[in-house]
Protein backbone atom coordinates (compact mmCIF):
# COMPACT_ATOMS: atom_id res chain seq x y z
CA UNK A 1 0.00 0.00 0.00
CA UNK A 2 1.18 3.13 -1.42
CA UNK A 3 -0.09 6.54 -0.30
CA UNK A 4 -3.56 5.17 0.34
CA UNK A 5 -6.09 8.03 1.15
CA UNK A 6 -9.34 6.72 2.47
CA UNK A 7 -12.45 9.36 3.67
CA UNK A 8 -15.72 8.13 4.72
CA UNK A 9 -17.82 11.32 4.36
CA UNK A 10 -15.54 14.42 6.57
CA UNK A 11 -13.70 11.58 8.31
CA UNK A 12 -10.52 10.94 7.09
CA UNK A 13 -9.92 6.67 8.06
CA UNK A 14 -6.34 6.64 5.98
CA UNK A 15 -4.15 9.42 5.79
CA UNK A 16 -1.39 8.15 3.39
CA UNK A 17 -0.94 4.56 4.87
CA UNK A 18 2.25 3.03 3.33
CA UNK A 19 2.65 -0.32 4.11
CA UNK A 20 4.87 -3.28 2.34
CA UNK A 21 4.66 -6.52 3.88
CA UNK A 22 7.47 -8.86 2.77
CA UNK A 23 5.84 -12.67 2.06
CA UNK A 24 5.90 -15.76 4.48
CA UNK A 25 6.18 -13.57 7.83
CA UNK A 26 3.39 -12.86 10.05
CA UNK A 27 3.00 -9.20 10.20
CA UNK A 28 1.54 -7.38 12.81
CA UNK A 29 -0.60 -3.78 12.12
CA UNK A 30 -1.42 -2.79 15.65
CA UNK A 31 -2.98 0.38 16.83
CA UNK A 32 -6.04 1.52 18.89
CA UNK A 33 -9.61 1.26 17.96
CA UNK A 34 -10.27 3.53 14.99
CA UNK A 35 -6.87 3.90 14.06
CA UNK A 36 -7.95 2.38 10.25
CA UNK A 37 -6.30 -0.67 10.63
CA UNK A 38 -9.96 -2.07 9.43
CA UNK A 39 -10.71 0.01 6.39
CA UNK A 40 -6.48 -0.72 5.17
CA UNK A 41 -7.73 -4.57 5.62
CA UNK A 42 -10.98 -4.01 3.71
CA UNK A 43 -9.07 -2.56 1.38
CA UNK A 44 -6.76 -4.95 0.77
CA UNK A 45 -9.77 -7.40 -0.01
CA UNK A 46 -11.71 -4.74 -2.43
CA UNK A 47 -14.37 -4.12 -0.04
CA UNK A 48 -13.46 -0.42 0.03
CA UNK A 49 -12.11 1.19 -2.60
CA UNK A 50 -9.06 3.80 -1.92
CA UNK A 51 -9.40 7.46 -3.02
CA UNK A 52 -6.43 7.98 -3.20
CA UNK A 53 -2.58 5.90 -3.77
CA UNK A 54 -1.42 2.72 -4.49
CA UNK A 55 -2.23 -0.83 -3.38
CA UNK A 56 -1.28 -4.09 -5.16
CA UNK A 57 -1.81 -7.73 -3.59
CA UNK A 58 0.33 -10.78 -4.59
CA UNK A 59 1.29 -8.75 -7.49
CA UNK A 60 -2.03 -7.78 -8.67
CA UNK A 61 -3.36 -4.14 -8.85
CA UNK A 62 -6.09 -3.32 -6.56
CA UNK A 63 -9.05 -2.70 -7.09
CA UNK A 64 -9.22 -3.44 -10.67
CA UNK A 65 -7.54 -6.95 -10.12
CA UNK A 66 -9.04 -7.67 -6.46
CA UNK A 67 -10.94 -10.86 -7.29
CA UNK A 68 -7.92 -12.05 -8.92
CA UNK A 69 -5.91 -11.22 -5.43
CA UNK A 70 -8.96 -12.74 -3.42
CA UNK A 71 -8.62 -16.12 -5.39
CA UNK A 72 -5.46 -16.50 -2.99
CA UNK A 73 -5.97 -14.89 -0.25
CA UNK A 74 -8.33 -16.22 2.63
CA UNK A 75 -9.65 -13.97 5.24
CA UNK A 76 -11.06 -13.93 8.83
CA UNK A 77 -12.66 -10.70 9.58
CA UNK A 78 -13.27 -8.84 13.05
CA UNK A 79 -16.75 -9.54 13.01
CA UNK A 80 -18.30 -13.10 12.85
CA UNK A 81 -20.02 -13.50 9.53
CA UNK A 82 -20.91 -16.85 9.74
CA UNK A 83 -23.86 -18.09 7.46
CA UNK A 84 -24.52 -19.60 11.06
CA UNK A 85 -28.17 -21.19 9.94
CA UNK A 86 -25.86 -23.76 7.97
CA UNK A 87 -24.24 -26.87 9.44
CA UNK A 88 -20.96 -26.71 9.90
CA UNK A 89 -19.82 -28.88 6.92
CA UNK A 90 -22.42 -26.84 4.51
CA UNK A 91 -20.49 -23.21 5.73
CA UNK A 92 -17.61 -25.36 4.51
CA UNK A 93 -18.42 -26.91 1.36
CA UNK A 94 -20.17 -22.99 0.24
CA UNK A 95 -16.59 -21.75 1.12
CA UNK A 96 -15.07 -24.34 -0.93
CA UNK A 97 -17.08 -23.26 -4.02
CA UNK A 98 -17.16 -19.77 -3.67
CA UNK A 99 -13.07 -19.94 -3.38
CA UNK A 100 -12.89 -22.30 -6.09
CA UNK A 101 -11.84 -25.41 -4.77
CA UNK A 102 -11.62 -27.18 -8.25
CA UNK A 103 -14.79 -30.18 -7.90
CA UNK A 104 -12.09 -33.38 -6.86
CA UNK A 105 -10.38 -31.97 -4.25
CA UNK A 106 -12.94 -30.47 -2.41
CA UNK A 107 -14.78 -32.96 -0.07
CA UNK A 108 -10.70 -33.42 1.15
CA UNK A 109 -10.51 -29.43 1.55
CA UNK A 110 -13.57 -29.64 4.32
CA UNK A 111 -12.53 -32.38 5.73
CA UNK A 112 -9.14 -30.65 6.15
CA UNK A 113 -10.58 -27.44 7.28
CA UNK A 114 -12.79 -29.43 9.85
CA UNK A 115 -9.98 -31.14 11.51
CA UNK A 116 -8.02 -27.48 11.76
CA UNK A 117 -10.97 -26.23 13.33
CA UNK A 118 -11.17 -28.83 15.89
CA UNK A 119 -14.73 -29.27 14.73
CA UNK A 120 -15.08 -33.04 12.81
CA UNK A 121 -17.14 -34.16 15.81
CA UNK A 122 -19.62 -31.22 15.33
CA UNK A 123 -19.82 -31.27 11.59
CA UNK A 124 -23.41 -31.85 11.22
CA UNK A 125 -24.46 -29.06 14.35
CA UNK A 126 -25.36 -25.74 13.00
CA UNK A 127 -23.25 -23.05 12.97
CA UNK A 128 -25.20 -21.11 15.56
CA UNK A 129 -24.85 -23.49 18.60
CA UNK A 130 -21.18 -23.55 18.44
CA UNK A 131 -19.29 -21.53 21.44
CA UNK A 132 -17.77 -18.15 20.24
CA UNK A 133 -14.55 -19.81 20.30
CA UNK A 134 -15.50 -22.64 18.36
CA UNK A 135 -17.22 -20.20 15.78
CA UNK A 136 -13.79 -18.16 15.78
CA UNK A 137 -12.15 -21.67 14.66
CA UNK A 138 -14.97 -22.42 11.60
CA UNK A 139 -14.37 -18.73 10.86
CA UNK A 140 -10.61 -19.20 10.45
CA UNK A 141 -10.56 -22.63 9.15
CA UNK A 142 -13.10 -21.20 6.51
CA UNK A 143 -10.44 -18.74 5.36
CA UNK A 144 -7.93 -21.07 4.97
CA UNK A 145 -9.73 -23.61 2.55
CA UNK A 146 -8.05 -23.20 -0.78
CA UNK A 147 -4.56 -22.98 0.92
CA UNK A 148 -3.94 -19.30 0.31
CA UNK A 149 -0.88 -17.74 0.04
CA UNK A 150 -1.60 -14.89 2.06
CA UNK A 151 -3.75 -15.12 5.40
CA UNK A 152 -5.84 -11.92 6.36
CA UNK A 153 -7.26 -11.50 10.62
CA UNK A 154 -8.74 -8.63 11.45
CA UNK A 155 -8.74 -9.03 15.04
CA UNK A 156 -8.52 -12.66 15.11
CA UNK A 157 -8.97 -13.00 18.67
CA UNK A 158 -10.92 -9.80 20.21
CA UNK A 159 -13.65 -11.42 22.95
CA UNK A 160 -12.09 -14.68 23.41
CA UNK A 161 -10.73 -16.11 26.64
CA UNK A 162 -7.04 -17.03 27.21
CA UNK A 163 -7.17 -20.35 26.68
CA UNK A 164 -8.43 -20.55 23.01
CA UNK A 165 -6.56 -17.52 22.50
CA UNK A 166 -2.97 -18.87 22.94
CA UNK A 167 -4.96 -21.95 20.84
CA UNK A 168 -5.41 -19.63 17.96
CA UNK A 169 -1.85 -18.59 18.04
CA UNK A 170 -0.26 -21.62 18.01
CA UNK A 171 -3.02 -22.21 14.85
CA UNK A 172 -1.61 -18.80 13.41
CA UNK A 173 2.08 -20.01 13.89
CA UNK A 174 1.23 -22.94 12.00
CA UNK A 175 0.20 -21.02 9.02
CA UNK A 176 3.53 -19.32 8.49
CA UNK A 177 5.67 -22.38 9.03
CA UNK A 178 3.48 -23.87 6.35
CA UNK A 179 4.62 -20.85 4.10
CA UNK A 180 1.85 -18.46 4.23
CA UNK A 181 1.86 -14.92 4.66
CA UNK A 182 -0.35 -13.19 7.78
CA UNK A 183 -1.38 -10.10 7.95
CA UNK A 184 -2.92 -9.70 11.23
CA UNK A 185 -4.48 -6.50 12.51
CA UNK A 186 -4.54 -6.30 16.75
CA UNK A 187 -5.05 -4.11 19.54
CA UNK A 188 -3.73 -6.36 21.88
CA UNK A 189 -0.07 -5.96 22.34
CA UNK A 190 0.59 -9.06 23.77
CA UNK A 191 -0.32 -10.88 20.78
CA UNK A 192 1.88 -8.85 17.93
CA UNK A 193 4.62 -9.47 20.53
CA UNK A 194 4.18 -13.20 20.24
CA UNK A 195 3.37 -13.02 16.96
CA UNK A 196 4.78 -10.66 14.56
CA UNK A 197 7.76 -11.31 12.68
CA UNK A 198 7.34 -7.59 11.96
CA UNK A 199 5.21 -4.92 13.03
CA UNK A 200 3.55 -1.59 12.00
CA UNK A 201 2.14 0.70 14.60
CA UNK A 202 -1.19 2.75 13.07
CA UNK A 203 -2.35 5.86 14.35
CA UNK A 204 -5.25 8.31 13.13
CA UNK A 205 -4.94 6.57 9.49
CA UNK A 206 -0.74 6.16 9.10
CA UNK A 207 1.74 4.12 9.65
CA UNK A 208 3.97 6.24 12.70
CA UNK A 209 6.71 3.24 13.40
CA UNK A 210 7.46 0.00 11.95
CA UNK A 211 10.12 -2.88 12.68
CA UNK A 212 10.37 -6.07 14.40
CA UNK A 213 8.98 -5.65 17.75
CA UNK A 214 13.07 -6.08 19.18
CA UNK A 215 13.74 -2.71 16.85
CA UNK A 216 10.83 -0.81 17.91
CA UNK A 217 11.12 -1.20 21.81
CA UNK A 218 14.82 -0.33 21.56
CA UNK A 219 14.41 2.77 18.74
CA UNK A 220 11.32 4.24 20.31
CA UNK A 221 11.84 2.80 24.48
CA UNK A 222 15.27 1.81 25.05
CA UNK A 223 16.45 -0.92 27.29
CA UNK A 224 14.94 -0.22 30.51
CA UNK A 225 11.74 2.51 31.83
CA UNK A 226 10.90 3.26 35.24
CA UNK A 227 7.06 3.57 36.36
CA UNK A 228 6.82 6.10 39.11
CA UNK A 229 3.34 5.79 41.04
CA UNK A 230 1.52 8.77 42.12
CA UNK A 231 -1.68 10.87 42.74
CA UNK A 232 -2.92 12.52 40.02
CA UNK A 233 -1.94 15.81 40.35
CA UNK A 234 1.10 14.48 41.06
CA UNK A 235 1.87 12.90 37.51
CA UNK A 236 0.64 15.52 35.89
CA UNK A 237 3.34 17.79 37.89
CA UNK A 238 5.64 15.15 36.98
CA UNK A 239 4.68 14.78 32.97
CA UNK A 240 4.99 18.74 32.97
CA UNK A 241 8.51 18.72 34.24
CA UNK A 242 9.37 15.61 32.08
CA UNK A 243 8.37 17.06 29.09
CA UNK A 244 9.84 20.38 29.64
CA UNK A 245 13.20 18.27 29.75
CA UNK A 246 12.85 16.52 27.01
CA UNK A 247 12.35 13.67 28.90
CA UNK A 248 10.53 11.00 26.86
CA UNK A 249 7.49 9.53 28.38
CA UNK A 250 4.22 7.63 28.54
CA UNK A 251 0.98 7.50 30.59
CA UNK A 252 0.14 3.87 32.11
CA UNK A 253 -2.98 4.45 33.89
CA UNK A 254 -2.44 4.97 38.01
CA UNK A 255 1.70 6.05 37.00
CA UNK A 256 3.90 7.80 34.66
CA UNK A 257 6.31 5.71 32.91
CA UNK A 258 10.11 6.89 31.70
CA UNK A 259 11.00 5.28 28.71
CA UNK A 260 15.14 5.41 27.84
CA UNK A 261 15.70 5.43 31.70
CA UNK A 262 19.63 4.18 30.57
CA UNK A 263 20.12 7.26 29.01
CA UNK A 264 17.95 9.86 31.83
CA UNK A 265 21.54 9.66 34.14
CA UNK A 266 19.77 10.65 37.36
CA UNK A 267 16.86 12.91 36.05
CA UNK A 268 14.31 10.14 36.54
CA UNK A 269 12.78 10.03 39.67
CA UNK A 270 12.62 6.54 42.10
CA UNK A 271 10.28 3.92 40.85
CA UNK A 272 9.67 0.48 39.83
CA UNK A 273 12.98 -0.17 37.02
CA UNK A 274 11.84 -2.62 34.29
CA UNK A 275 13.04 -3.82 30.82
CA UNK A 276 11.05 -1.70 28.04
CA UNK A 277 7.62 -3.56 26.26
CA UNK A 278 6.25 -3.10 22.97
CA UNK A 279 3.13 -1.90 24.92
CA UNK A 280 5.51 1.45 25.96
CA UNK A 281 6.56 1.97 22.45
CA UNK A 282 2.59 1.61 21.63
CA UNK A 283 1.11 4.02 24.04
CA UNK A 284 4.29 6.19 23.45
CA UNK A 285 3.21 6.59 19.58
CA UNK A 286 -0.53 6.48 19.78
CA UNK A 287 -1.35 8.00 23.58
CA UNK A 288 -2.49 11.18 22.55
CA UNK A 289 -4.68 9.79 19.81
CA UNK A 290 -8.00 10.41 20.55
CA UNK A 291 -10.95 8.08 18.41
CA UNK B 1 -3.29 -22.95 -3.84
CA UNK B 2 -5.79 -25.33 -5.93
CA UNK B 3 -4.69 -23.69 -9.33
CA UNK B 4 -8.40 -22.54 -10.11
CA UNK B 5 -8.83 -20.39 -12.68
CA UNK B 6 -10.13 -16.77 -12.22
CA UNK B 7 -10.61 -14.09 -14.33
CA UNK B 8 -11.39 -10.38 -13.79
CA UNK B 9 -14.70 -10.61 -15.49
CA UNK B 10 -17.39 -9.28 -13.52
CA UNK B 11 -19.67 -12.68 -13.88
CA UNK B 12 -17.87 -15.63 -13.84
CA UNK B 13 -20.24 -18.93 -14.20
CA UNK B 14 -18.29 -20.78 -11.66
CA UNK B 15 -19.01 -18.08 -9.21
CA UNK B 16 -22.28 -17.62 -10.01
CA UNK B 17 -23.10 -21.36 -9.57
CA UNK B 18 -21.42 -21.07 -5.86
CA UNK B 19 -23.72 -18.56 -5.54
CA UNK B 20 -26.56 -20.22 -6.58
CA UNK B 21 -25.76 -23.70 -4.59
CA UNK B 22 -25.82 -22.03 -1.15
CA UNK B 23 -29.43 -20.57 -1.62
CA UNK B 24 -30.48 -23.84 -2.93
CA UNK B 25 -28.63 -25.35 0.05
CA UNK B 26 -30.14 -22.45 2.60
CA UNK B 27 -33.57 -23.83 0.69
CA UNK B 28 -32.93 -27.59 1.57
CA UNK B 29 -33.19 -26.58 5.24
CA UNK B 30 -35.85 -24.56 5.46
CA UNK B 31 -37.89 -25.52 2.22
CA UNK B 32 -41.40 -26.56 4.40
CA UNK B 33 -41.88 -22.99 6.01
CA UNK B 34 -40.89 -21.48 2.85
CA UNK B 35 -43.13 -23.47 0.39
CA UNK B 36 -45.55 -23.39 2.88
CA UNK B 37 -46.09 -19.52 2.83
CA UNK B 38 -45.00 -19.52 -0.81
CA UNK B 39 -48.19 -21.92 -1.94
CA UNK B 40 -50.90 -21.30 0.72
CA UNK B 41 -51.29 -17.89 0.85
CA UNK B 42 -52.02 -17.48 -3.30
CA UNK B 43 -54.08 -20.75 -2.89
CA UNK B 44 -56.21 -19.41 0.46
CA UNK B 45 -56.62 -16.15 -1.94
CA UNK B 46 -58.09 -17.99 -4.48
CA UNK B 47 -60.15 -20.40 -2.80
CA UNK B 48 -61.78 -17.26 -0.90
CA UNK B 49 -62.50 -14.99 -4.15
CA UNK B 50 -63.35 -17.42 -6.16
CA UNK B 51 -65.92 -18.69 -3.32
CA UNK B 52 -67.13 -15.45 -2.19
CA UNK B 53 -67.25 -13.36 -5.73
CA UNK B 54 -67.82 -16.37 -7.77
CA UNK B 55 -71.23 -16.27 -6.16
CA UNK B 56 -71.46 -12.79 -6.81
CA UNK B 57 -69.88 -12.95 -10.35
CA UNK B 58 -70.42 -16.55 -12.17
CA UNK B 59 -68.09 -15.27 -15.59
CA UNK B 60 -65.57 -12.26 -16.64
CA UNK B 61 -64.56 -12.05 -20.06
CA UNK B 62 -66.36 -15.71 -21.06
CA UNK B 63 -64.02 -17.48 -18.05
CA UNK B 64 -66.05 -18.78 -14.92
CA UNK B 65 -64.59 -16.17 -11.95
CA UNK B 66 -62.89 -18.94 -10.12
CA UNK B 67 -60.67 -20.11 -13.24
CA UNK B 68 -59.92 -16.14 -13.88
CA UNK B 69 -58.77 -15.53 -10.44
CA UNK B 70 -56.74 -19.34 -10.55
CA UNK B 71 -54.80 -17.56 -13.52
CA UNK B 72 -54.40 -14.26 -12.08
CA UNK B 73 -53.42 -16.02 -8.93
CA UNK B 74 -50.06 -17.73 -10.48
CA UNK B 75 -48.63 -14.08 -10.98
CA UNK B 76 -49.52 -12.96 -7.20
CA UNK B 77 -47.79 -16.48 -5.82
CA UNK B 78 -44.96 -15.56 -7.98
CA UNK B 79 -44.59 -11.62 -6.65
CA UNK B 80 -44.98 -12.74 -3.04
CA UNK B 81 -42.55 -15.34 -3.36
CA UNK B 82 -39.56 -13.92 -5.50
CA UNK B 83 -40.25 -9.87 -4.00
CA UNK B 84 -40.67 -11.08 -0.23
CA UNK B 85 -37.84 -13.55 0.01
CA UNK B 86 -35.18 -10.69 -1.97
CA UNK B 87 -36.20 -7.79 0.28
CA UNK B 88 -36.39 -9.83 3.82
CA UNK B 89 -34.14 -11.91 3.57
CA UNK B 90 -31.24 -9.98 2.12
CA UNK B 91 -31.82 -7.48 3.84
CA UNK B 92 -31.01 -10.12 7.09
CA UNK B 93 -27.83 -11.48 4.85
CA UNK B 94 -26.43 -7.75 4.41
CA UNK B 95 -27.33 -6.23 7.93
CA UNK B 96 -27.24 -8.67 10.41
CA UNK B 97 -25.55 -12.14 9.01
CA UNK B 98 -22.89 -10.04 7.17
CA UNK B 99 -22.83 -13.25 4.61
CA UNK B 100 -22.10 -11.31 1.71
CA UNK B 101 -19.45 -9.05 3.22
CA UNK B 102 -18.17 -13.28 3.44
CA UNK B 103 -18.66 -14.14 0.40
CA UNK B 104 -17.29 -10.70 -0.94
CA UNK B 105 -14.20 -11.94 0.81
CA UNK B 106 -13.95 -14.77 -1.81
CA UNK B 107 -13.09 -13.90 -5.72
CA UNK B 108 -17.03 -13.05 -6.20
CA UNK B 109 -18.52 -9.99 -7.29
CA UNK B 110 -21.71 -7.77 -6.06
CA UNK B 111 -22.88 -8.74 -9.15
CA UNK B 112 -22.14 -12.01 -9.15
CA UNK B 113 -23.80 -12.21 -5.70
CA UNK B 114 -27.07 -10.08 -6.67
CA UNK B 115 -27.36 -12.20 -9.92
CA UNK B 116 -26.90 -16.07 -8.70
CA UNK B 117 -29.52 -15.05 -5.75
CA UNK B 118 -32.16 -13.03 -8.27
CA UNK B 119 -31.56 -16.24 -10.48
CA UNK B 120 -32.15 -18.62 -7.55
CA UNK B 121 -35.42 -16.74 -6.37
CA UNK B 122 -36.65 -16.10 -9.79
CA UNK B 123 -36.55 -19.89 -10.66
CA UNK B 124 -38.48 -20.76 -7.57
CA UNK B 125 -40.96 -18.54 -8.15
CA UNK B 126 -41.46 -19.86 -10.81
CA UNK B 127 -42.53 -23.20 -9.62
CA UNK B 128 -44.17 -21.73 -6.56
CA UNK B 129 -46.39 -20.29 -9.29
CA UNK B 130 -47.51 -23.20 -10.51
CA UNK B 131 -49.96 -23.99 -7.39
CA UNK B 132 -52.53 -22.06 -8.16
CA UNK B 133 -52.67 -23.09 -11.37
CA UNK B 134 -53.39 -26.62 -9.81
CA UNK B 135 -55.86 -25.79 -7.52
CA UNK B 136 -57.95 -24.11 -10.12
CA UNK B 137 -57.78 -27.60 -11.98
CA UNK B 138 -59.54 -29.01 -9.43
CA UNK B 139 -61.66 -26.24 -9.65
CA UNK B 140 -62.70 -27.21 -13.84
CA UNK B 141 -59.94 -25.25 -15.27
CA UNK B 142 -59.30 -27.35 -18.60
CA UNK B 143 -55.95 -27.88 -19.12
CA UNK B 144 -54.05 -26.98 -22.03
CA UNK B 145 -50.60 -27.49 -23.74
CA UNK B 146 -49.56 -23.88 -23.76
CA UNK B 147 -50.04 -24.06 -19.73
CA UNK B 148 -46.43 -25.73 -20.13
CA UNK B 149 -45.59 -22.43 -20.80
CA UNK B 150 -46.46 -21.10 -17.21
CA UNK B 151 -43.18 -21.98 -15.03
CA UNK B 152 -41.44 -19.85 -17.91
CA UNK B 153 -43.02 -16.88 -17.25
CA UNK B 154 -43.00 -17.26 -13.76
CA UNK B 155 -39.47 -17.71 -14.06
CA UNK B 156 -38.96 -14.42 -16.36
CA UNK B 157 -41.54 -12.79 -13.45
CA UNK B 158 -39.85 -13.62 -10.63
CA UNK B 159 -36.59 -12.56 -11.63
CA UNK B 160 -37.77 -9.10 -12.45
CA UNK B 161 -39.06 -9.07 -8.87
CA UNK B 162 -36.57 -10.39 -7.12
CA UNK B 163 -34.19 -7.94 -8.56
CA UNK B 164 -36.83 -4.90 -7.23
CA UNK B 165 -36.88 -7.25 -4.21
CA UNK B 166 -33.01 -6.94 -3.62
CA UNK B 167 -33.24 -3.44 -4.97
CA UNK B 168 -35.69 -2.23 -2.19
CA UNK B 169 -33.56 -4.11 0.15
CA UNK B 170 -30.11 -2.30 -0.56
CA UNK B 171 -32.09 0.82 -0.33
CA UNK B 172 -33.31 0.16 3.35
CA UNK B 173 -31.53 0.37 6.34
CA UNK B 174 -33.83 -1.09 8.21
CA UNK B 175 -36.53 -3.50 8.37
CA UNK B 176 -39.27 -1.10 8.99
CA UNK B 177 -38.15 0.75 5.99
CA UNK B 178 -39.40 -2.35 4.06
CA UNK B 179 -43.03 -1.56 5.37
CA UNK B 180 -43.14 1.84 3.26
CA UNK B 181 -42.68 -0.75 -0.18
CA UNK B 182 -44.93 -3.29 0.83
CA UNK B 183 -47.77 -0.33 1.28
CA UNK B 184 -46.35 1.97 -1.58
CA UNK B 185 -45.20 -0.56 -4.09
CA UNK B 186 -45.87 -4.16 -3.67
CA UNK B 187 -49.80 -4.01 -2.98
CA UNK B 188 -51.20 -1.49 -5.26
CA UNK B 189 -49.04 -3.30 -8.24
CA UNK B 190 -50.77 -6.81 -6.98
CA UNK B 191 -54.31 -5.08 -6.57
CA UNK B 192 -54.20 -3.97 -10.09
CA UNK B 193 -52.89 -6.24 -11.94
CA UNK B 194 -56.23 -7.88 -13.23
CA UNK B 195 -55.79 -10.53 -10.94
CA UNK B 196 -59.00 -10.61 -9.47
CA UNK B 197 -60.92 -7.88 -11.89
CA UNK B 198 -60.24 -7.01 -15.87
CA UNK B 199 -58.73 -3.45 -15.82
CA UNK B 200 -61.27 -2.12 -18.61
CA UNK B 201 -63.62 -1.28 -15.92
CA UNK B 202 -61.16 0.81 -14.59
CA UNK B 203 -60.73 4.70 -15.35
CA UNK B 204 -58.40 5.62 -18.61
CA UNK B 205 -55.79 6.56 -16.21
CA UNK B 206 -55.96 3.61 -13.90
CA UNK B 207 -55.42 1.26 -16.74
CA UNK B 208 -53.15 3.19 -18.58
CA UNK B 209 -50.42 3.00 -15.25
CA UNK B 210 -51.74 -0.93 -15.30
CA UNK B 211 -49.63 -0.93 -18.23
CA UNK B 212 -46.86 0.13 -16.65
CA UNK B 213 -47.32 -2.87 -14.05
CA UNK B 214 -45.08 -5.90 -14.98
CA UNK B 215 -47.39 -8.13 -12.76
CA UNK B 216 -50.49 -7.35 -15.32
CA UNK B 217 -47.97 -8.55 -18.12
CA UNK B 218 -47.75 -11.79 -16.21
CA UNK B 219 -51.44 -11.92 -15.68
CA UNK B 220 -52.11 -11.58 -18.76
CA UNK B 221 -49.74 -13.64 -20.03
CA UNK B 222 -50.62 -16.61 -17.85
CA UNK B 223 -54.56 -16.26 -19.05
CA UNK B 224 -53.40 -16.53 -22.62
CA UNK B 225 -51.37 -19.80 -21.75
CA UNK B 226 -54.90 -21.29 -20.61
CA UNK B 227 -57.30 -20.05 -22.87
CA UNK B 228 -55.39 -19.40 -25.81
CA UNK B 229 -52.22 -17.33 -27.11
CA UNK B 230 -52.29 -14.52 -28.54
CA UNK B 231 -48.64 -14.43 -30.01
CA UNK B 232 -48.93 -10.63 -31.55
CA UNK B 233 -49.66 -9.41 -27.69
CA UNK B 234 -48.30 -11.87 -26.07
CA UNK B 235 -44.71 -10.95 -27.40
CA UNK B 236 -45.58 -7.19 -26.25
CA UNK B 237 -46.03 -8.91 -22.50
CA UNK B 238 -42.98 -11.17 -22.90
CA UNK B 239 -40.69 -8.08 -23.58
CA UNK B 240 -42.24 -6.02 -20.70
CA UNK B 241 -41.36 -8.14 -18.29
CA UNK B 242 -38.05 -8.80 -19.59
CA UNK B 243 -37.31 -5.52 -20.10
CA UNK B 244 -38.49 -5.08 -16.49
CA UNK B 245 -36.43 -7.67 -14.94
CA UNK B 246 -33.17 -6.40 -17.01
CA UNK B 247 -34.04 -2.81 -15.22
CA UNK B 248 -34.20 -4.16 -11.74
CA UNK B 249 -31.35 -6.33 -11.89
CA UNK B 250 -29.29 -3.39 -13.09
CA UNK B 251 -30.46 -0.96 -10.60
CA UNK B 252 -30.68 -3.86 -7.56
CA UNK B 253 -26.80 -4.73 -8.60
CA UNK B 254 -25.52 -1.03 -8.76
CA UNK B 255 -27.41 0.02 -5.21
CA UNK B 256 -26.32 -3.53 -3.63
CA UNK B 257 -22.98 -2.51 -5.05
CA UNK B 258 -23.45 0.86 -3.66
CA UNK B 259 -23.95 -0.50 0.35
CA UNK B 260 -21.66 -3.36 0.45
CA UNK B 261 -17.94 -1.91 -1.51
CA UNK B 262 -17.02 1.65 0.61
Amino acid sequence: MDGVVKRFGSVLALNGLELKVPSGICYGLLGPNGAGKSTAMRILTGQAVADEGRTRVLGFDLPAESKLARARMGVCPQEGNLDVDLRVRDVLSVFARLYRVPPRERDAAVERALVLAGLQARATERAVVLSGGMQRRLLIARALIHQPDLVLLDEPTVGLDPQIRTELWSLILSLREQGATVLMSTHYIEEAERLADRVAIMSAGRVVAEGTPGELVRSHAGREVVDVQGSVAELRALSESARAAGLPIRQSGPALTYLRAEDADGRVPDGRRRAATLEDVFVHLTGDYVE
Amino acid sequence: MTGARVSVRRIEPVALSAVWIREWIVFVYYWRTRTFAAVVEPVIMLVAFGFGFGKLVSHVEGIPYIQFVGTGAVATAVLFSAVFSAMFDSLYKRRYQRVYDAMLSAPVDVDEIVTGEVLFLGMRAGVYGVAPLLVAFCFGLPPAPAMLLVPFVGVLTGVGFAALGMLFSAAATTFDDLSYVISGVITPLFLVAGTFFPLNRLPDWLRTAALFNPLYHCVELVRHCAFGLRPGADIVHVGALALFAVLAWRLAVWRTRGRLIL
